[in-house]
């Protein structure tokens, strides 16, 4: 028999005769270093400007020129903004790979091509716009040197006019790009416009993708996750970074230095409140922020998973002399070196249990930029208040790309210094021990150096309540154990999940990050498509909080989403679930280097469900993403 | 019974509080003998030891901060990573007083990386390298500082070169290197002073004899041996800012170094003199001294104006770590500024 595939309205006949408005995605293949990345943004904003739901993801090499680069914007009526599996409108412009890209298309699909690629003869069930985009180009740029930055901006022209975009907007987004740059704004409005006029004078509308004016986006921004947790590092009041360059982990830093060069010197004398340092590798990175965070300081480093395996002796040692530090880890694709420029989920086993010995961390998983700013801020409040390396697992689909979002809420709260060992709190408990329990909570109270207070000799080696050097067996049962009572502690004191439950459903998701939009999507798919219901939890932090127990036994399957090979979450559930709840877990993996789709994820449920499910392929994914380092 | 009266320093503290725990190294260790020169020289400049942080490695001579000044904070970090804890330490507070106890395997060996680049960035920091050419407290083995021809006791030979770190601090931008040995009490209380006057990164490596593995016919790392073989470039006087002493001196006898903090070096020229703030006649020396088989002792190099790291990042006076909320959270009117400007 047959497959069947359970979307019919996605076929070619369907598409073909029905206007499809606000809900398609374009695909813009080009080659790095071509300057595609202004007009793809330009592209993107004009879409925001036009009040529709956008978002953008580029899907870049590991090299700085000449590779090929895809990007792709998704404009959608009802707000989904994870990646779209298929490609509706395809922009060719890289010789390279125009003809997987084209052949890869589902039918019904668009093609803007360079003319001299000939595109057209490859497929007759597709729509083709050729564009002699050197001719064009050559009228509206003189100069021979700069037309290569100013090709692009012509095919945001030719969209403009296909797709129905006001050229206003595009002029507006393209202000806000390149802001005071006179030179290349006049250049690159020209090649807008000759973009527009070419389409309005040699094409007729074939296709039937339509942007049109939504009244959806007022007031959001669009910002990337590592910018937006750089603002949230800022108003947590973080006065020591340390750093090492790796992909997708820098713009965070980066972004950091910039916000805090505007924001963060100190009127009166021009001095900075803070110290950025770019450290000789990632283990220097967390040293640095561990003895920053010895001294008292707000401390943290960004990093991707080789940076994190590097840490490891360190992370070790901040657990157990119980140092604060934050550790961003903006993962992308292992093992090894994997592919830097992908993104994964495939950093949580490693890092949950980073260093040797009976070690273990907890973990913040923002799903959002929002979250990646708030989930920020939070870090160092938790961080001061556990004593312990604070572990913010972001990822590159989230780091990297830009997300549409509501703007950030300024911080309601004073920040959380945690238990610091005053005069006066000296004088209630008599006598100080560094690491002993008082509160019952696992947590001791704590100096630093240079407050005045009674001074501690910090150790990695094994030591009694009073930091005092320690091989004696119940000193270290009593010091492990405690530890273990301040993770406890944590369970009820990190970000809760956030559980929609749907009273009818048999079906719980459990899903984390970025996999969260393909999930709200394939929820809504599977209701409407094949109407199966379900409950979504979406975990935000390790150690579990213990309302996941309660949605396992609310439902008779599990789902749980990730974005890695091993299902990583499923087995740090395990460690902790009774039999009978880990006979429920099921897994829906996804872990090509491309961002979870909703598409991927409801035909996995579907297909473990018992439905039959169409075989599909994933565009761009097999097309010519080699070479280079 | 009248007892004498306890000599106090500058800011009425007494000796005793300057010593730390009862040490657990070997009787004889050299770095037993540092640790004292330590707990001299800071009650004799009159530092305060709850503004000290004392840092360390792994091995034995990373042990030795909990043998002085018991009342400071210390912090025994992980195998060679020292440099970077304590950076970011003097990140979190630049008023803070750092020294780091490292040893020849803890800089030269797993810890390379991080003094490299510790030398090159001038941090306010004395770094200690208690050198004795071998792990002790892995039973023996050979480390980086090892000389040539040097010889263990089961007999194996050291056939590689060793590596001079005050050749190499000078070379990356130390700008106060010097090298001691744990049995001179005078030149090492004088340079742990001047160390202590000095605003930027001090590199004081000082031989010190493991008396358990290294100290046999054959070793170039042993007493008699380095007693033998010690070559000193000068003979130093330290006079702190503190004290009003003049010093006499023919003229062309003596070099005189004025300090950050107003103390100042006398080095008295012994032989055909030598000048310690020439960079490319230290490294000479170096080399030549070390090529007869000898150690150049003193004050090697000092460049006592360039500008140490935290002025380099350009950060407020007052400690980082203790700034408050309203100077380190930026004000709404900010975060508004920055939602703008991505709409």
């Amino acid at each position: 028999m047959p497959p069947i595939d359970i979307a019919p309205q996605e076929t070619a006949t369907s598409r073909s005769s029905a206007p499809v408005i606000n809900d398609f995605s374009i695909q813009v293949a080009t080659v790095n270093g071509s300057g595609s990345q202004t007009a793809n943004l330009v592209l993107l904003r004009s879409i925001l400007l036009m009040g529709v739901p956008v978002s953008g993801k580029n899907m870049f090499p590991s090299n700085i020129a000449g590779l090929p680069t895809w990007y792709t914007i998704r404009a959608s009526r009802r707000g989904y903004i994870a990646r779209k599996k298929e490609v509706d409108f395809l922009v060719a412009m890289n010789p390279e790979t125009a003809k997987e890209d084209v052949l890869t298309l589902d039918p019904g699909a668009a093609v803007v091509y360079d003319e001299p690629l000939k595109l057209n003869a490859l497929r007759s069930d597709l729509t083709f716009y050729p564009v002699p985009f050197d001719t064009l180009v050559t009228a509206v740029c003189p100069d021979a040197k700069l037309r290569r930055l100013v090709r692009n901006m012509i095919y945001d022209g030719i969209l403009a006019k296909l797709l129905g975009i006001d050229m206003a907007m595009m002029d507006q987004a393209l202000a806000r790009q390149l802001g005071k740059k006179a030179k290349a704004m006049t250049l690159n409005a020209a090649a807008l416009k000759a973009g527009f006029e070419y389409a309005e004078t040699k094409f007729t509308k074939q296709d039937p993708f339509h942007i049109e004016r939504m009244n959806e986006t007022a007031g959001k921004i669009l910002i990337e996750g590592n910018a937006a947790a750089a603002i949230g590092c800022m108003m947590a009041g973080v006065t020591v970074v340390a750093w090492y360059p790796i992909t997708p982990s820098s713009s965070l830093c980066e972004s950091l230095i910039g916000y805090m060069r505007k924001y963060r010197i100190d009127k009166d004398t021009g001095k900075a409140t803070f110290a950025i340092v770019q450290a000789e590798d990632e283990i220097a990175s967390l040293g640095m922020v561990i003895g920053a965070g010895w001294a008292g300081a707000r401390a943290m480093t960004a990093t991707a998973g080789p940076g994190i395996s590097l840490m490891g002796e360190f992370a070790g040692l901040a657990y157990y002399a119980e140092t604060p530090a934050v550790i961003f880890d903006v993962q992308r694709v292992g093992p090894s070196t994997g592919l830097p420029t992908r993104t994964a989920q495939g950093d949580l086993l490693s890092t949950a249990f980073l260093s040797h010995g009976d070690t273990k961390h907890i973990l913040l998983i923002p799903n959002s930029v929002e979250e990646s700013y708030e989930l920020a801020i939070e870090a160092f409040d938790l961080s001061e208040r556990f004593q312990t390396p604070i572990f913010v697992m972001m990822d590159l689909d989230l780091g990297m790309n830009n997300w549409m979002s509501d703007g950030f809420k300024y911080p309601s709260k004073p920040i959380d210094r945690g238990k610091r060992l005053t005069p006066e709190v000296l004088k209630t408990l008599g006598e100080w021990g560094r690491y002993r329990d008082v509160d019952g909570d696992g947590i001791p109270y704590r100096t630093v150096p240079g407050d005045g207070m009674p001074a501690f000799f910090t150790r990695g080696s094994g030591h009694n309540d009073k930091a005092q050097y320690s091989e004696r067996p119940d000193d270290y049962v009593n010091n492990v154990d405690r530890l273990n009572r301040k993770f406890e502690t944590a369970r009820k004191a990190v970000p809760a999940p956030i559980i929609e439950t749907d009273k009818d459903a048999k079906i719980g998701i459990i899903g984390y990050g970025t996999s969260h939009w393909a999930i709200t999507e394939s929820r809504d798919q599977l209701r409407e498509e094949t109407s199966v219901k379900t409950s979504y939890l979406r975990v935000r932090a390790y150690p579990f909080n213990e309302d996941i127990l309660a949605f396992i036994d609310a439902h008779e399957r599990i789902y749980i989403v990730e974005q890695n090979r091993d299902a990583q979450l499923a087995m740090l559930l395990r460690l902790e679930l009774s039999p009978e709840r880990c006979a429920k877990l099921r897994s829906v993996l996804h872990y090509s280097g491309l961002p979870i789709d909703a598409r991927s994820v409801s035909d996995d449920i579907l297909a473990q469900e018992g439905f039959e499910v169409a075989k599909r392929i994933t565009p761009a994914s097999a097309s010519s993403m080699t070479g280079g380092e | 019974m009248a007892t004498a009266p306890i000599k106090m320093n500058r800011i009425g503290l007494e000796p005793q509080i300057y010593k730390g725990g009862k040490t657990t190294l070997c009787a004889g260790c050299g770095h037993n003998a540092i640790s004292e020169r330590i707990i001299d020289a800071f009650y004799e400049m009159g530092v305060d030891p709850k503004q000290v942080v004392k840092l360390s490695g792994i091995g034995c001579s990373s042990k030795s901060p909990a043998y002085f000044l018991g009342g400071s904070h210390g912090f025994n970090a992980v195998h060679g990573r020292m440099p970077s804890v304590g950076t970011g330490a003097m990140l979190a507070n630049q008023k803070l007083i750092a020294i780091g106890i490292s040893g020849d395997g803890d800089t030269g060996a797993i810890g390379i990386g991080q003094f490299v680049h510790l030398m090159r960035r001038n941090l306010p920091i004395i770094y200690i390298i208690e050198d004795n050419g071998c792990y002790g407290l892995t039973k023996g083995q050979f480390s980086p500082t090892a000389d040539m021809g040097s010889k263990l006791k089961n007999g194996v030979v050291n056939d590689l070169p060793p590596i001079d770190t005050c050749a190499l601090a000078i070379e990356l931008g130390a700008t106060f290197v010097a090298r001691s040995f744990s049995g001179d009490k005078k030149q090492l209380l004088a340079l742990l002073k001047a160390a202590l006057s000095h605003r930027g990164t001090v590199m004081l490596d000082v031989i010190s004899p493991c008396v358990t593995f290294n100290d046999h016919e054959g070793s170039t790392k042993s007493y008699s041996y380095v007693k033998d073989h010690d070559d000193q470039l000068e003979e130093i006087s330290f006079v702190p800012f503190f004290e009003d002493i003049s010093v006499d001196y023919e003229p062309g006898t003596t070099q005189e170094v004025k300090m950050h903090d107003g103390s100042k070096l006398y080095l008295k020229k012994l032989g055909e003199g030598y000048d310690p703030t020439d960079k490319i006649a230290a490294l000479r020396t170096l080399h030549e001294v070390g090529r007869r088989g000898e150690f150049a002792t003193g004050l090697v190099y000092i460049e006592p104006d360039r500008d140490d790291f935290m002025r380099l990042l350009n950060v407020v006076d007052e400690p980082l770590a203790s700034l408050p909320l309203e100077r380190t959270r930026p004000p709404q009117a900010a975060l508004d500024e920055i939602m703008n400007s991505l709409r």
